[in-house]
């Protein structure tokens, strides 16, 4: 029995441990012996803290069986950590690099599982090596990636040296597919970290992709139940889908004809292996066509495979595809046909899995939706796993209170809650219900009728018993002329309660009294002997704050109508982002389970619970209550706003360029002045510069790049951005989705919907990592001419998880100013900040308008010359043809209209801008290009605003002598600075242009 | 580790799916007779492909029946796996 084996282990320990200790000729043979015996009593379950070093000792063994062991029992017992596995690198190296085939990998073998930061450093080369050898078998060569990988995971720039990512490219080459499977997790982990380098290795997954999936030149053995390798497939498709789009038209066709041909060719088998494997491949499929961002029509129809899977009867694949529905709800476009299937998703809550559900069903509820589904969690509650109440009641409340169609039936909906799950429920709930009760002047009758209706029945929840004597102590009197509802009976209902609370609700009960009887007008006088009796009993109990209130409340109510005034209402309260989304982002960071809950606190409200933001208007301390009604927490933001504040006055008092001493964490002076300025004051007043810094500094003397205006990364970070951040940044301002900034850690993409002069942006912040980022922060300094409000951005996301932050943007004014975003998070001990401009510019605020003959000229002539009309002669254009310029202006959305202009030399186009103050205004652009010469044009801009005239002349000038190409790194200086715009005298920007 | 994933794994009835989420990371496990096997995933991973793995690793001590250790090193190494094919597996356990 358990006993015995306990003790003949410890016996055999013991001995073991004497052996070693004693007898120093030891024979190998003996030695071996019981290395191989330690190893059996640890796999038994007991531990082992002694003998590693003998362990260890056996791997430099000349003789297989000895080297054997001294391998696997070193690679059982010890860690990477362990100070032991240090002596053997020495012997481990030489193994690799050997001529011995099975030392070779059994010595891969080892490093592959333990290898530390050590092995890496001094190991990588040597197994790069055996891995692009072709004199090795296939056998040695796959340990070798594997092991490779596991040094990568240790030390990434050990194996990231230069020309790897071409021996990369080679390898994806190889035909035999176990070294090629084994290449293929080590090419996964390389393109995680950076996939600039390995762009190459992209056609040749693609191939290998397509040659699997169709099943062409694959040998019977790589099959599996009849599918070619389905590992292979699925992490070829994991690595592709680290590359952020696939430029090449070829290679993405072929893709996606080979997706289309996965999606479409997968059959629900009754093999459960085939079944699974073939899902597998599937899944993953679907997944990179959600990443590839593919057409509408690709998308909807994995919407319909998800669909079908989440009815199957096979629990794996079920709810699979209800995680998948989940992820695909952050593509925005889908979640029409996702509600499609709203009824089969609310019936797989009745799954004893039932988690994955829940969160869709939370993810993709909004107002037109919310009543079905809220109401049916309702139901649920009452079947539902006493685990999962919590959580399921706190979701309920939730998509209650973000879309209630009205504000009854939140009220029906939380009371509903309570009663049905009382003890799961947390104080939050029921304080925020009283929050809008109290806010919302018009349900008040409704809810205090409500809470009497909720009370008269038999067993009530404690909690219920708190909301409602709280809502019929405040607003009972509203009922009065109904029939029940005189005080005297309400006061009776309430107290029947009394005596089954705790002493933690008798207080509430105390004050509903107290207020009962401050509105019953004209005084009861039987009443009125109740409840002094009801506050003289408690005026001696043993709680204190019973026994407070009592005493207080009896004085206050002898005192009469003068100082009734404390006992009136309670003020409304000011608005505060709602306590239980806070709540439910804080649970949700422990599982790392976020995304469409995140989704879903970013997303607007239903209007139906705007709730009036108003202070306490009368002076008195707040009433007795908001001792309790204070838990809900109102956002942090403060402590951003005092950080930045502090530094503005830090660099008004030293007025001139020194701060820059003072500001470590930046390499670039106008950053600096950029931070601090357009902080400064209220978030409110920040727009109301006439000029913002950033055009003031561009025109400064020491700029020489005009086009890279101010703030990219800043110096000291020691994390370096992956990409180009200004190419991105181009890339952006022509194209509306894309990524904006990546590095190791994060990864920033940008998703944009431009109508007329508003703007909706999309932040999709995404945590590369396992770990999650804190301390998140991003704020953004908006030029003057946009208003710009971004959502709250949560201070932590998540592992793996990618976070949505709305961003909105209105135009006011024509300006060429680039709005900033200041983002900061921390990973780990590093502290990263950067500054990256958003791609709100001029041209997304432009609509292309083709003009006609008959209505181009009266205009032209009409606006006659300065300011609406300036012309000016632009040289050190980059040399380009007519066609090429007419596709540029096209792509910054000004439209050609051809054969306006009798010279084929000239280039005339319109477009319509769109801006607060200008509303919509036309455009007229005539370019004059000399063919003698084309690095110099003469362009003529008018509108009928001379602002906008100016801003658009210098934008387009802007863009025709600098256009960012991926391939021309350097971007050539502008031909002069722009001459500044007039400055109002008392301009911030302008006393800051004096001090420069 | 292996006590408190027992504990979650063990009571979960045969109707639920092979995955469970534990401590921010995938737990894929698969009953064989009275053997578990468990592999601990990225939450983002692909379930399904692991859980091939694990029968793909039972398929081949089956067809080998000899010692475990050897056959779970020729087919994952640091958690990767290795071989796909059941044929050389197999072969390289025998040519130890």
């Amino acid at each position: 029995n358990k006993e015995q084996e306990r003790l003949r282990v410890d016996k055999e320990l013991g001995n073991i441990r004497n052996r070693f200790k004693k007898e120093k000729g030891l024979t190998p043979y003996d030695k071996k012996k019981y290395v191989w015996k330690m190893l059996y009593i640890y796999m038994l379950g007991y531990d082992v803290d002694f003998g590693h070093m003998e362990a260890v000792s056996l791997i430099s063994a000349s003789k297989y069986p000895e080297k054997q062991v001294g391998y696997i029992v070193t690679s059982c017992l010890l860690n990477e950590n362990h100070d032991f596995l240090r002596l053997a690198i020495n012997t481990v190296r030489n193994d690799i690099i050997g001529r011995n085939e099975t030392f070779q990998c059994l010595a891969l073998t080892l490093v592959g599982n333990i290898g530390g930061r050590e092995f890496a450093e001094s190991l990588a080369p040597d197994v790069q090596k055996l891995l692009l050898s072709s004199s090795c078998r296939p056998l040695v060569r796959k340990k070798a990636a594997l092991c490779l990988l596991r040094l990568f995971r240790k030390n990434p720039d050990v194996v990231n040296v230069d020309g790897w990512a071409d021996r990369m490219t080679q390898l994806l080459d190889e035909r035999d597919l176990g070294v090629l499977t084994s290449s293929m997790s080590l090419l996964v982990a390389l393109v995680s970290n950076n996939h600039e380098a390995y762009w190459t290795c992209l056609p040749k997954c693609v191939k290998i992709l397509e040659r699997l999936a169709r099943n062409q030149d694959v040998p019977q053995e790589y099959t599996y139940y009849g599918i070619p390798s389905p590992w292979l497939q699925v992490k070829t498709m994991r690595a592709l889908q680290y590359f952020p789009t696939i430029e090449d038209p070829n290679t993405r066709r072929t893709l996606f004809e080979v997706l289309q041909w996965i999606l479409m060719g997968t059959d629900v088998v009754k093999n459960v292996n085939k079944n699974n494997a073939s899902h597998a491949v599937l899944f993953e499929a679907l997944a990179l066509v959600m990443h590839l961002d593919a057409e509408k029509e690709m998308m909807s129809q994995c919407v319909a495979l998800l669909g079908k899977f989440i009815a199957v009867r096979e629990p794996n694949i079920r709810y699979l595809g209800l995680e998948n529905m989940t992820r695909m709800l952050i593509v925005a476009d889908v979640q029409e046909s996702i509600k499609r299937h709203q009824a089969q998703i609310i019936t797989s809550l009745k799954d004893p899995d039932i988690r994955r559900a829940l969160d869709l069903l939370y993810g993709m509820c909004d107002i037109t939706n919310a009543k079905d589904i809220v109401e049916e969690l309702l139901q649920y509650l009452n079947s539902a796993d006493f685990t999962m109440r919590e959580e399921l009641s706190l979701k309920a409340a939730i998509l209650a209170e973000k879309f209630a169609p009205d504000l009854s039936w939140y009220v029906d909906v939380i009371l509903q809650l309570i009663e049905k799950a009382g003890d799961f429920i947390s104080d939050d709930i029921w304080f925020r219900v009283v929050q809008f009760v109290t806010n919302n002047d018009d349900l008040q009758p409704y809810a205090a009728a409500k809470a009497k209706e909720y009370l008269e029945k038999p067993a009530v929840d404690e909690k219920m018993v708190k909301v409602c004597a709280y809502i019929l102590g405040e607003y009972s009197h509203l009922l009065a002329r109904r029939p029940g509802c005189s005080p005297k009976e309400i006061f009776s209902i309430i107290h029947e309660k009394l005596p089954s609370v705790s002493t933690t609700t008798i207080p509430l009960l105390l004050s509903a009294y107290a207020k009962i009887l401050m509105h019953t007008q004209p005084p009861d006088q039987v009443l009125q002997n109740q409840i002094w009796t009801i506050f003289t009993k408690y005026e001696s109990c043993i709680d204190a704050e019973i026994q407070q209130r009592a005493v207080e409340y009896f004085a206050l109510s002898r005192k009469g109508a003068a100082v009734m005034d404390i006992l009136a209402e309670m003020p409304k309260f000011p608005e505060r982002q709602s306590s239980l989304i806070k709540k439910a982002e804080d649970a949700e960071a422990d599982t790392a389970e976020q995304s469409a809950l995140k989704l879903r606190a970013q997303q607007q409200p239903s209007n139906a619970l705007v709730v009036t933001d108003q202070h306490p208007s009368n002076g008195e301390p707040p009433p007795v209550f908001v001792g309790q009604l204070s838990v809900v927490k109102a956002p942090n933001m403060n402590n951003t706003k005092d950080h930045y504040s502090t530094e503005h006055v830090l660099s008004q008092e030293n007025g001139n360029l020194s701060q820059v001493d003072q500001q470590p964490p930046s390499a670039d002076p106008l950053s600096d002045l950029l931070g601090p300025l357009a902080i400064e004051g209220p978030p409110g007043a920040t727009v109301q510069y006439e000029n913002s810094a950033v055009s003031e500094l561009e025109s400064g003397p020491d700029v020489v790049d005009g086009s890279a205006i101010v703030p990219v990364e800043v110096g000291t970070n020691t994390i370096q951005p992956i990409g180009n951040i200004a190419v991105r940044f181009h890339a952006l301002c022509l194209k509306d989705s894309g990524v904006l900034y990546e590095d190791p850690y994060i990864q920033i993409g940008i998703k944009a919907e431009w109508r007329a002069h508003q703007g909706r942006l999309v932040l999709f912040l995404g945590n590369k990592n396992t770990s999650p980022l804190v301390s998140v922060q991003a704020l953004i300094l908006p030029p003057a001419h946009l208003k710009m409000e971004l959502s709250l951005v949560p201070d932590t996301i998540p592992p793996r998880a990618q976070v949505q932050c709305p961003l909105e943007v209105v135009n006011l004014r024509p300006s060429r100013d680039v709005a900033v975003l200041d983002f900061s998070y921390k990973f780990g001990t590093h502290m990263v900040n950067i500054k990256l401009r958003l791609p709100a510019v001029l041209n997304k605020f432009l609509q292309p308008l083709p003009v006609s003959a008959e209505e181009f000229f009266p205009q032209w002539r009409s606006l006659s010359g300065p300011p609406s009309k300036l012309q000016e002669v632009v040289r050190g254009v980059r040399p380009m043809a007519l066609p090429e310029m007419a596709n540029l202006l096209h792509s910054y959305r000004i439209a050609i209209s051809p054969g306006l202009d009798p010279n084929p030399n000239n280039l005339v186009a319109s477009t319509t801008f769109y801006s607060e103050d200008t509303r919509a205004i036309v455009c007229l652009v005539r370019i004059e290009t000399d063919p003698a010469d084309r690095t110099q044009l003469r362009m003529t801009l008018a509108s009928g605003d001379p602002t906008l005239t100016f801003e658009l002349k210098e934008f387009i000038k802007e863009q025709l002598v600098s256009i960012p190409t991926v391939a021309q790194a350097p971007t050539p200086p502008p031909p002069a600075a722009p001459p500044t715009p007039q400055i109002p005298p008392n301009d911030p920007a302008a006393l800051l242009a004096d001090l420069l | 580790v292996l006590r408190e994933l027992s504990g979650v794994i063990l009571t979960r009835g045969p109707r639920l799916c092979n995955f469970v989420e534990w401590r921010g990371l995938k737990v894929v496990y698969k009953r064989y007779a009275s053997l578990y096997f468990c592999m601990c995933i990225d939450p983002d991973g692909n379930e399904l492909e692991i859980l091939e793995i694990i029968h793909h690793y039972v398929e081949v001590l089956d067809r080998y029946f000899g010692s475990a250790y050897y056959i779970l090193d020729e087919i994952l190494i640091s958690g990767e796996l290795q071989e796909s094919s059941k044929r050389t597996v197999v072969r390289s356990v025998a040519a130890q």
